[in-house]
Formats: C-alpha cells, sequence, structure tokens
C-alpha cells in the first residue's frame, strides 16, 4: 500500500474548518427553528377534525418523508429558477432544510398531541376556550415537553443533513472539506477529520438537549403514562435517550 | 447545445431508477448481513468487550453525516490499497451505514424478547446459539419487519447521495439529462415523482406492517 496518512497537511487549513463549523451550526439551528415552527402547524393541522385540513398535513409529510433531501434542494435552487426565482444558495438551503424537517418535526408533534389526554382538551373547551385556544394554552407546552427528547434527535439529523447543502456552495462544514481537498489532495485525511468533527457536534448537542431536558423540563411536568405517541418511519440517532 | 425534453430522457432517468433500485438491493442486502452481525454482538450476553465494539460502530456511524462516509470510503479504499470500482465503494459505504442502523432495530427486537424466553430455553439446556436460533430470533425477526421495512425508504433516499461523487443512479441522471434540456424544475420534478413512486408503497406497507404486529395490549 505505501500510503501514509499525512494531517498535517489538512491541519494547516484549520482557519477553513472553523466558519464551516459556525456555519453549519447555524444553519442547523436555524433550518431547526424553522422545522419546528413548521411541525406546529402541521401538528395542528393534523390532528384538526377538518379533513382537508388533515389531508394537507398528510400530503405534505408524506411527499417530504418519501423523496431524498438532496432533490429538494435541487428543487427549490435549480428547479425555481424555471420560474424565474432565483434563491441565494443560504436561503435556500435553510428554506429546504426547514421544510424537510418540518415534515418529521410534524409527525413528532402530532405524537405528542395524541398523547395529552382527552380530558385536558374538554376541559379547555368547557371553559369556553376556543379551538386556537385550547391548543395554545393546554396541549402545546405538554405537547413540547413530552416530545421533546425525539425533537433533540431530529435537531441531530437536521444538523447532520446539512452536509448536502454543500452541493449548492453553501459555504459550511462540507463545502469546507471539499475546498481543502481541492487544495491539499489529501481527501482521505480531510473527509475523515471532518466526520469527526461532524460526530463531536452531534455529540455535544445531544449532551445540550439531555442537559436542557435535564435543567428544565421537570419529571413531574411531562404527561404520565406514555412517554410519546408511536412515531413511524423515523430514524433515531441513538445520541439521546427517548 | 439545448435540446428539447423528450421521451428518451424519461428513457434515461427510468434506467437511472433502475441503478437506484439495483443499489438499493444490495445495500439493504449487505446491510441485513452485517446489521445481524451487529446486532449479535451487541447483545452477546458473555462479552462485554463485544458489545462495546457493537456500541462504537453504531455511534461513529450514526453520529457522522452519510455524505462524509461515501466520500471517505470513496476516496479513501483505493488510497488503502484497495482497487475498488465506483459502484463497490459506494456500496460499502451505503452497507456500512445502513448496517449501523440495521443492527440497532435488530439490537432492539432482540432485547424486546421476553426474558422468560432465555430463562425457559437455558433450563432446556440450550447453547446461547440454540437458544438465538431456535427461540429468540425467529421472534425478533418477526418484531423488526415494520421499522426494516421503514428502513428500506431510508435506504433508497439516501442511494440519492451516491450521485454526488459520480455515481450514475436516479439523481445523477436527471442532473445528466437537465444539462442538455436546460429544464431544471421539469426534470427534478420528475426525479422527485420517480423517488416518491418507490418510498411511498415501502412507507405505506411498514406503517401497516407496524399496525398489524404491534399487540393492542
Amino acid at each position: 500500500m505505501g500510503y501514509k496518512l499525512r494531517f498535517a497537511d489538512v491541519l494547516r487549513y484549520q482557519h477553513m474548518m472553523l466558519p464551516g463549523l459556525v456555519a453549519t451550526m447555524r444553519l442547523s439551528c436555524m433550518s431547526f427553528l424553522l422545522g419546528v415552527a413548521v411541525g406546529i402547524v402541521g401538528g395542528y393541522l393534523k390532528t384538526s377534525d377538518k379533513p382537508v385540513a388533515r389531508r394537507i398535513a398528510v400530503a405534505y409529510v408524506e411527499f417530504i418523508r418519501n423523496t431524498p433531501a438532496l432533490i429538494q434542494l435541487y428543487l427549490v435552487f435549480f428547479g425555481l429558477t424555471s420560474f424565474g426565482v432565483w434563491l441565494d444558495p443560504s436561503a435556500a438551503a435553510v428554506l429546504t432544510l426547514g421544510i424537510n424537517c418540518g415534515a418529521y418535526a410534524t409527525e413528532i408533534v402530532r405524537s405528542g398531541i395524541e398523547a395529552v389526554g382527552k380530558g385536558q382538551k374538554e376541559a379547555g373547551f368547557s371553559l369556553g376556550m376556543s379551538r386556537y385556544q385550547v391548543f395554545r394554552y393546554v396541549i402545546l407546552f405538554p405537547t413540547i415537553k413530552t416530545v421533546f427528547p425525539s425533537l433533540g434527535n431530529q435537531f441531530i439529523l437536521t444538523m447532520l443533513g446539512t452536509s448536502v447543502v454543500s452541493q449548492i456552495a453553501v459555504p459550511e462544514l462540507t463545502y469546507a472539506a471539499s475546498m481543502i481537498e481541492s487544495r491539499t489532495f489529501r481527501s482521505f485525511e480531510v473527509y475523515l477529520l471532518i466526520a469527526a468533527l461532524y460526530l463531536a457536534l452531534a455529540s455535544v448537542f445531544a449532551v445540550a438537549f439531555w442537559l436542557i431536558e435535564k435543567a428544565f423540563l421537570d419529571e413531574s411536568l411531562r404527561l404520565p403514562g406514555r412517554r410519546t405517541g408511536r412515531v413511524v418511519n423515523t430514524v433515531d440517532t441513538g445520541l439521546l435517550p427517548q | 447545445m439545448i435540446r428539447v425534453f423528450s421521451h428518451n430522457d424519461l428513457l434515461f432517468m427510468l434506467r437511472g431508477a433502475g441503478m437506484t433500485l439495483m443499489l438499493t438491493a444490495i445495500t439493504a442486502f449487505g446491510g441485513l448481513v452485517f446489521g445481524f452481525v451487529l446486532g449479535l454482538l451487541k447483545t452477546f450476553p458473555h462479552s462485554k468487550i463485544a458489545n462495546a465494539i457493537g456500541a462504537l460502530y453504531t455511534y461513529v456511524f450514526r453520529g457522522t453525516p452519510l455524505l462524509l462516509q461515501i466520500f471517505i470510503f470513496y476516496f479513501g479504499l483505493p488510497i488503502l490499497g484497495f482497487d475498488t470500482s465506483p459502484l463497490q465503494s459506494v456500496s460499502i459505504a451505503l452497507v456500512a451505514y445502513s448496517s449501523a442502523y440495521i443492527g440497532e432495530i435488530l439490537r432492539g427486537s432482540i432485547q424486546s424478547i421476553d426474558k422468560g424466553q432465555w430463562e425457559a430455553s437455558a433450563s432446556l439446556a440450550f447453547t446461547y446459539w440454540q437458544q438465538m436460533r431456535r427461540v429468540i430470533l425467529p421472534q425478533a425477526f418477526k418484531i423488526s419487519i415494520p421499522p426494516l421495512v421503514g428502513f428500506l425508504v431510508s435506504i433508497i433516499k439516501g442511494t440519492s447521495l451516491t450521485s454526488i461523487v459520480g455515481y450514475i443512479e436516479l439523481t445523477k441522471s436527471g442532473t445528466i439529462v437537465l444539462q442538455a434540456t436546460y429544464q431544471p424544475f421539469l426534470v427534478y420534478a420528475i426525479v422527485c415523482l420517480f423517488y416518491f413512486a418507490l418510498c411511498y408503497p415501502l412507507s405505506l406497507l411498514g406503517s401497516r406492517l407496524e399496525r398489524r404486529f404491534i399487540p393492542s395490549a
């Protein structure tokens, strides 16, 4: 074989990795926040009594979950140019990843809403609250608390998924890796190192989510009985206790 | 030279879809074999080291992006002296990735088998392998079928990333057609529909099996 791994050449380009790392974190957070916002609306629609609302939510979730994120990204970034819409790569990335994360978040939120006891809802209605008020003041917070670990898992999946946006030249970590690779030709070393950075990032976020859960989400506030409803067809990073 | 999008392009993309399916089949088969080994390692009762190796593998492959794993295998295997074709490289990467998830699904299934089953078979003087083969695995496999079908969807979606290193499957064939016709929305919408047509039936099957297999209790 006779190939010697030389990380020193790659490490000389540290100054390119750090901004990439920051960009990946920013991209992940923005996409995730957008995704959770979409997920709350989606979860509300999916558990609505109106069949039309439910159907819209189902169509959205199934479309997103059954197509690759890469194609969704191409559809937004390249596809929209057919209609004269030229998005900035970073905007296209946040939009696509947010919409993508939103579909998974919808399912997570839906499972949480379904885990809220029926009596809670009825109590809200009996106080003369509107459907929206019941959702906003009765259902939403227990739901978020219940599904918090699942959302943490989804955050990590979204974070790992941001690597594909390097394909539309968003300057994040994987893009930085390609740049360093093209300067050093040390492809193996670069990608090993960058993968290690992603692993570290995922671990740090997993610990952060776990700490937030421990610190702010008191066990007594969580719903009794099953912790979360069923979320089918999702993958588990296993980094967070579910 | 820009040409009009024609049925030939559609046929070309259909062939791309065929390559996606082939890659999916290879990954599913390889992932099942290695995932099975991993699942056994992680649940092996007599060796903490085996469990730790299984857990470490899962941690690494589930904590890093699939795209990076594809890069590492695609560029790394030739460097390490393996003369692999692009198909072999991306297949190995996809198998490595999916076996981490499949191993975890199987571990969950094996551990969900009631302790009494282990004890009953042990009291019949079964060895570990006999327990596994005759008692535990037949039950564990049944439980693992719905999540495995669901994971097949993730594999199909994951194969789209192999287009980035230039392997010609559905996504790449779309990009090639795009470069000749310059109809980005049309081309990627069709690619998207192809993926949906591949994935949606499996998703439906996965959730239907899940509903059937999960006991109502």
